[in-house]
C-alpha cells in the first residue's frame, strides 16, 4: 500500500509551492495526472470526506435548480413582484427597518459558520470539552435560524401568502419563497440534529476511541455548505 | 505547506495503527490552520454581511446595486468553500472534481434566462396584438 504513494515527486507537492504561475499549474496537473491515473486510491481524504463533497456538489445541483426556476419565473411573470426589502421589514420602535429580520438570521448563521470552524479546529486539538460546546453553540445557532424562520413563515402565511397566491404581486413569489427556503430550512434542522449527535460522540469519547475526528470535519463541511446556500438566497432572493 | 504529505500519509496508514499514531502526533491529522485565519476570515464574512445589508439599506439600484450584491456574494461563497471548507488546501485533483461540475449550471441558468425572456415577450406580443 504504501509504496503506492510515491509515484511522482510531484503527488506530495500542492500548487502553491511552484515559483511561479505556469509552473504551479503544470505541478498541480500532473498532481491531478498522478492522483487520478496511478492505482491507488484518487483522493487522499477519509472517503467520508469525499462522500460529503460528492454529497454537497449534487445539492449544489439542486439548490441550483431551485434558484434558477426562480429566476425563470421573476423574469416572465407580467405581475410585480413584490419588494422584499419591504415584505420582510422589521418594525423597530414604530420605524420600519427593511429587510432586517433577514439581516439578523444572515448574521446568525455567519456565526455558526465561525464557531463551527472553531469546533472542527479545537477537534483535532483533541479538545473534547471545547469542541462539544462549541458544536453544541453552532446547533443552537441553528436552531434559532429555524425558529426565526418559522416566524417569517407565519408572518406571511398570515399576511395570506401561500405557495399558489400573493395578495402582493405575483403568485411565484409565494411558490418559490415556499420552496427555496423550506427546503433550505429543512437542510439547517438536519444539521442542527446532525451536529447534536456528533457534538454527543465527541463528548463521550467516541472519537478518541476511534481515533479520529475526521467526522468533526465532515460535519463542518455540511454546516458551512448550509450557509453557503443561504448567501446565494439572501443574495438572489432577498437583496435582487 | 506540508499539509499535503502529513495527509497522504496519514490515509495510508489509517488502517494499521490510527490511534496509536494519532495519540504519538496529535498535530499529523486532518486539517489544522491557525485558529487567526478563522478569526479573520470570521471578520470579513461579518464584514461582507453588512456591506451586501447596507445595499439594500440604502436602496441602491440597477447595475451598482446588482453588481454588489455579485460582488459581495462571491467574497463570501470564495471564502466559506476555500477557508472555512478547506478547499484551498485540497489538492487538485479533489477541487477539480468538486469545482467543475458546476461549471454545467451555468449553462442551465443561461437558457433559463433565455427562455423566462421568451415566456415573457410572448405575452407581451399577445397582449400588444391581442393573440
Amino acid at each position: 500500500m504504501a509504496n503506492h504513494v510515491i509515484v511522482d515527486d510531484t503527488v506530495h507537492r500542492g500548487v502553491d509551492e511552484g515559483p511561479t504561475t505556469l509552473d504551479a499549474v503544470k505541478t498541480g496537473l500532473r498532481g491531478v495526472a498522478a492522483d487520478y491515473a496511478s492505482d491507488k486510491q484518487a483522493f487522499p481524504v477519509p472517503w467520508g470526506k469525499a462522500m460529503m463533497w460528492i454529497f454537497l456538489l449534487s445539492d449544489t445541483f439542486i439548490f441550483t435548480c431551485f434558484l434558477t426556476s426562480y429566476m425563470n419565473v421573476r423574469i416572465s411573470t407580467t405581475v410585480p413582484w413584490p419588494s422584499p426589502s419591504k415584505v420582510f421589514a422589521l418594525d423597530i420602535g414604530g420605524v420600519s427597518v427593511p429587510l432586517l429580520l433577514i439581516a439578523i438570521m444572515t448574521m446568525i448563521l455567519i456565526t455558526s459558520s465561525g464557531t463551527m470552524a472553531m469546533a472542527v479546529n479545537y477537534g483535532y486539538r483533541r479538545n473534547r470539552a471545547n469542541t462539544t460546546a462549541l458544536l453544541l453553540i453552532t446547533a443552537a445557532f441553528g436552531a434559532t435560524f429555524v425558529g426565526m424562520q418559522a416566524f417569517e413563515w407565519t408572518k406571511l402565511i398570515i399576511e395570506g401568502v401561500r405557495p399558489w397566491a400573493n395578495p402582493m404581486g405575483a403568485a411565484q413569489f409565494g411558490s418559490s419563497f415556499f420552496m427555496i427556503t423550506g427546503f433550505h430550512g429543512l437542510h439547517v434542522s438536519a444539521g442542527v440534529v446532525y451536529l447534536t449527535v456528533v457534538a454527543l460522540r465527541v463528548w463521550n469519547g467516541f472519537y478518541d476511541r476511534k481515533g479520529s475526528y475526521e467526522t468533526v470535519e465532515i460535519a463542518g463541511l455540511y454546516w458551512h455548505f448550509v450557509d453557503l446556500v443561504w448567501v446565494f438566497i439572501f443574495a438572489f432572493f432577498y437583496l435582487w | 505547506m506540508n499539509h499535503a504529505v502529513e495527509r497522504v500519509v496519514v490515509a495510508e496508514d489509517a488502517h494499521v495503527a490510527k490511534p496509536a499514531r494519532a495519540a504519538e502526533q496529535p498535530h499529523a491529522e486532518g486539517q489544522q490552520h491557525p485558529i487567526r485565519i478563522y478569526l479573520l476570515i470570521w471578520v470579513l464574512l461579518f464584514l461582507f454581511s453588512v456591506c451586501s445589508y447596507l445595499i439594500d439599506y440604502f436602496d441602491l439600484q440597477g447595475v451598482l446595486r446588482w453588481g454588489l450584491i455579485i460582488t459581495f456574494m462571491l467574497l463570501k461563497a470564495g471564502f466559506i468553500v476555500g477557508i472555512f471548507m478547506h478547499m484551498a488546501w485540497e489538492r487538485l485533483a479533489l477541487k477539480m472534481a468538486i469545482l467543475l461540475p458546476p461549471i454545467a449550471l451555468l449553462v442551465l441558468i443561461g437558457l433559463m434566462a433565455i427562455e423566462g425572456d421568451y415566456t415573457f415577450l410572448t405575452r407581451l406580443s399577445a397582449y400588444v396584438t391581442g393573440h
